[in-house]
């Protein structure tokens, strides 16, 4: 038999194409499969439920204006981090995030567990102008969102489409996703509380300062108060959960 | 294929885009829909206006034409994205910029730079100099008759539709793989044509061995197959609707994402241009390449290695720590086979040393791998743990990302267009090698501000986030870290200027080339005559 060398891959392209994807593969089964069946990859956590559809809505918004250019989801573990955003982000919390969006930019502050720390006419005064109440801000503009009526009749193939992907959607939250999509913007609706009994911690109100009408920034703002709220750390394990 | 048959595919194409723009889920998507019809009426009439003319490549040793367009494709989404990312420079300086309009805002102009300059840009520059290299060095025709004029046109609407598609807000927010899904499926039937070319070149070749510059070009384009299907996958919310829901969530989405983020670059924005360099820079200089070793342990190394390297994006995220680990390990060894290419690649001028003083596009491929060499030194020093709690969320990523990008890809490029021009218009020399030399120095300021600036930004940034007084208080506000940063982002807007600026000078050099001018000027190596 011939002894080889590198000659031969040199001259047989066929060769040279399969060796190369070959190489370039490893490095890629090694590190990603494992994160789908090592048990200790994700965290054990209380509270952890699939976006109300009202708050997959505003996330999709916060997906389409590129929020995540700009501002992270994920606190490292360091004490200044922990300390001006938060406990640390863990696996669990975004483990319905189809996609993720732990971002990989600080130009903003980071977005993790903002949720519940201003106030809704905080946010929508800062989404509106930001300069207005952070002067040294440099943000764009969302003014348009308080004018943009929300799409609500197609949430329910939304739902279908994440239990595809694996976020497990009942079959009642499906059926119900366009009324408990209204509902969570008031307070008023017949359906409120349906919404807090299926999405345990939905916030139920009107987010954007104007009842008559469901609006972009209703649904935006109804994700950013969720951000980082559905964990209950003071049952969460830090030790058993050492990977 | 004949006339007629064209007409009929594209007719049919129209009629398929005319169905969806009716039936859309979405008005985005219906938006896109009406693209591709315009872009398909586009070709319907062209096709016609043509018909009876013949193409200029027709029985001729090689086909160039394609390769003519895209070198212009390059030049022109060059100036596009530099233009955009100038922009956007400013919006980060004086957000006023941003106009109050949806479609000018940061979030949705940014991919539209990051997709320009990556793929529309730095893709084209690939697609034409891999068609001209692997036909010289095989000596043999495009493989395949006329498909490498589909791959070329089937990437420009790729970009045009991820371009319109960012404007619009349709995005999956992926870095780098913001397109959604239906444009991903057309980017894949493109890029496996793509190979189909490349390989059945490399099939039809009269040499015995494959140059090493095609080795590098076809380990770039089946990795990016790879990365881009398998990061893509993704289950519609309606077959005739723009959005899309990732196939993996949370932590396995975003080591996915930066498996394959990561190998954006390291297979695009370095193996491919690897491939470039190890051509482009032998031609001009004159020599073989340093090590026919070298180049052998480089390409092994270097593609064994790249792919490991994505978690470093994740470092203290909630990656489980063994990944970091293995993200920082292996992107510390990855210096090791990027220093070996950038040595190989120097080495190869020995003996034709004193060409830099006479020939600007030597010193442009020199400039080009000192950068390449410095980013992939920063690089593997910014994955260590240590040095990324510091640098990891701030502008030093983006400084460090465009002394790669502006350095080595740019540089590289810019060096084989004006390798190519003169050859592939028949064109005894260039317009002006005064001119280039102007660009040199016009990107070569711009890159080293750029870089110098957000180095400075990014590790004020990195201290005041971790500032602490004496009572253990957090000293900052975030909003001081910004306002902190304001005479940087001015500074690195004037950076991206004067690059933009150099690279128009590059395009008054190519277009007056492709007329055939010539300008009168002294000769280049007067710079450099000895005091008398």
């Amino acid at each position: 038999m011939a002894k080889f060398t590198h000659a031969m891959i040199e001259k047989n392209a066929t060769l040279l194409m399969v060796l190369s994807l070959a190489v370039v593969s490893i490095g890629g089964i090694i590190e990603i499969a494992p994160l789908f069946y090592l048990q200790n990859t994700i965290e054990k956590v209380e509270g952890m439920r699939p976006y109300s559809p009202l708050e997959l809505k505003g996330r999709n918004i916060y997906v389409r204006e590129g929020c995540y250019l700009c501002h992270s989801q994920m606190i490292r573990p360091f004490r200044d981090e922990v300390e001006r955003y938060g406990h640390y982000s863990l696996a669990a919390e975004s483990m319905y995030d189809h996609p993720f969006q732990w971002g990989s930019k600080r130009t903003g502050p980071d977005l993790a567990r903002v949720g519940g720390r201003y106030s809704d006419e905080w946010h929508v005064e800062h989404l509106t102008n930001p300069q207005s109440v952070v002067p040294e801000s440099i943000m764009p503009r969302y003014a348009f969102l308080k004018e943009t009526p929300l799409r609500t009749d197609d949430i329910a193939a939304h739902l279908k489409a994440n239990r595809t992907v694996g976020v497990p959607y009942s079959d009642e939250m499906i059926e119900n996703a366009e009324a408990d999509i209204k509902a969570q913007a008031n307070a008023d609706d017949d359906g409120a509380d349906a919404v807090a009994t299926r999405y345990p911690k939905a916030q139920v109100r009107d987010f954007d300062g104007n009842p008559s009408q469901l609006t972009e920034m209703d649904a935006l703002v109804a994700y950013l108060q969720m951000l980082g709220t559905l964990v209950d750390f003071s049952v969460y394990q830090a030790d058993q959960n050492y990977r | 294929m004949d006339v007629l048959g064209k007409l009929a595919l594209y007719a049919l194409a129209l009629l398929a885009a005319l169905l969806a723009a009716a039936k859309a889920h979405d008005g985005l998507f219906a938006a896109h829909a009406w693209v591709v019809a315009l872009a398909c009426l586009v070709a319907i009439v062209v096709t016609v206006r043509n018909s009876d003319k013949p193409s200029a490549d027709d029985g001729a040793k090689y086909l160039d034409g394609v390769v003519r367009y895209g070198t212009i494709a390059t030049l022109f989404w060059g100036i596009a994205g530099f233009l955009v990312g100038v922009i956007i420079a400013l919006q980060l300086a004086y957000p006023i910029l941003n106009f109050d309009w949806p479609w000018t805002n940061f979030g949705r102009l940014r991919p539209l730079h990051t997709s320009a300059v990556v793929f529309a840009f730095g893709g084209n520059a690939l697609l034409c100099t891999s068609f001209y290299v692997v036909q010289r060095t095989c000596q043999a025709r495009l493989a395949l008759g006329n498909t490498a004029w589909f791959v070329f046109w089937g990437y420009q609407l790729f970009i045009v539709l991820a371009a319109t598609g960012y404007l619009m807000g349709i995005t999956q927010s992926k870095e780098y793989a913001e397109p959604e899904w239906y444009v991903d499926l057309w980017l894949t039937i493109v890029w496996v044509a793509y190979l189909l070319v490349f390989m059945g070149t490399l099939f039809k070749r009269k040499e015995p061995h494959i140059y090493v510059a095609n080795w590098f070009y076809l380990a770039f384009i089946v990795t990016v197959a790879m990365l881009h299907i398998v990061n893509n996958l993704s289950v519609p919310v309606s077959i005739f609707g723009s959005k899309s829901y990732s196939l993996f969530a949370g932590v396995q989405d975003a080591l996915t994402q930066w498996w394959y983020g990561h190998n954006a670059v390291g297979f695009f924005l370095t193996a491919g241009f690897l491939g470039m360099m190890y051509y482009f820079m032998p031609k001009q200089a004159g020599r073989p390449v340093y090590s026919y070793r070298l180049s052998i342990l480089h390409f092994w190394s270097l593609i064994f290695l790249y792919i490991w390297a994505g978690p470093h994006h994740l470092h203290y995220t909630a990656l489980p720590d063994w990944a970091q680990t293995l993200g920082m390990v292996f992107s510390i060894m990855l210096w090791m086979p990027s220093w070996g290419g950038m040595i190989n690649g120097l080495m190869t001028l020995s003996g034709a040393w004193d060409k830099l003083r006479t020939d600007p596009v030597i010193r442009m491929m020199v400039l080009a791998l000192a950068f390449y060499g410095m980013s992939t030194f920063e690089g593997p020093m910014m994955s260590i743990k240590a040095v990324n709690s510091l640098s990891h969320y701030t502008d030093w990523t983006i400084g460090h990302v465009h002394s790669g990008a502006l350095g080595w890809v740019g540089m590289i490029s810019f060096a084989a267009i004006y390798y190519l021009a003169p050859k592939l218009w028949n064109r005894d020399r260039l317009y002006s090698l005064r001119l280039i030399n102007w660009h040199f120095w016009l990107a070569t300021l711009g890159i080293v501000i750029y870089a110098a600036v957000l180095w400075v930004a990014g590790i004020t940034q990195g201290l005041m986030w971790r500032e602490y007084d004496a009572n253990g208080f957090l000293v900052y506000s975030f909003a001081e870290s910004v306002q902190a940063v304001h005479w940087a982002y001015v500074a690195r807007a004037f950076g991206g200027f004067l690059y933009l600026a150099g690279a128009l000078v590059m395009a008054w050099n190519i277009y007056q080339t492709i007329r055939g001018k010539t300008r009168d000027e002294a000769a280049m190596d007067i710079l450099a005559a000895p005091a008398e």
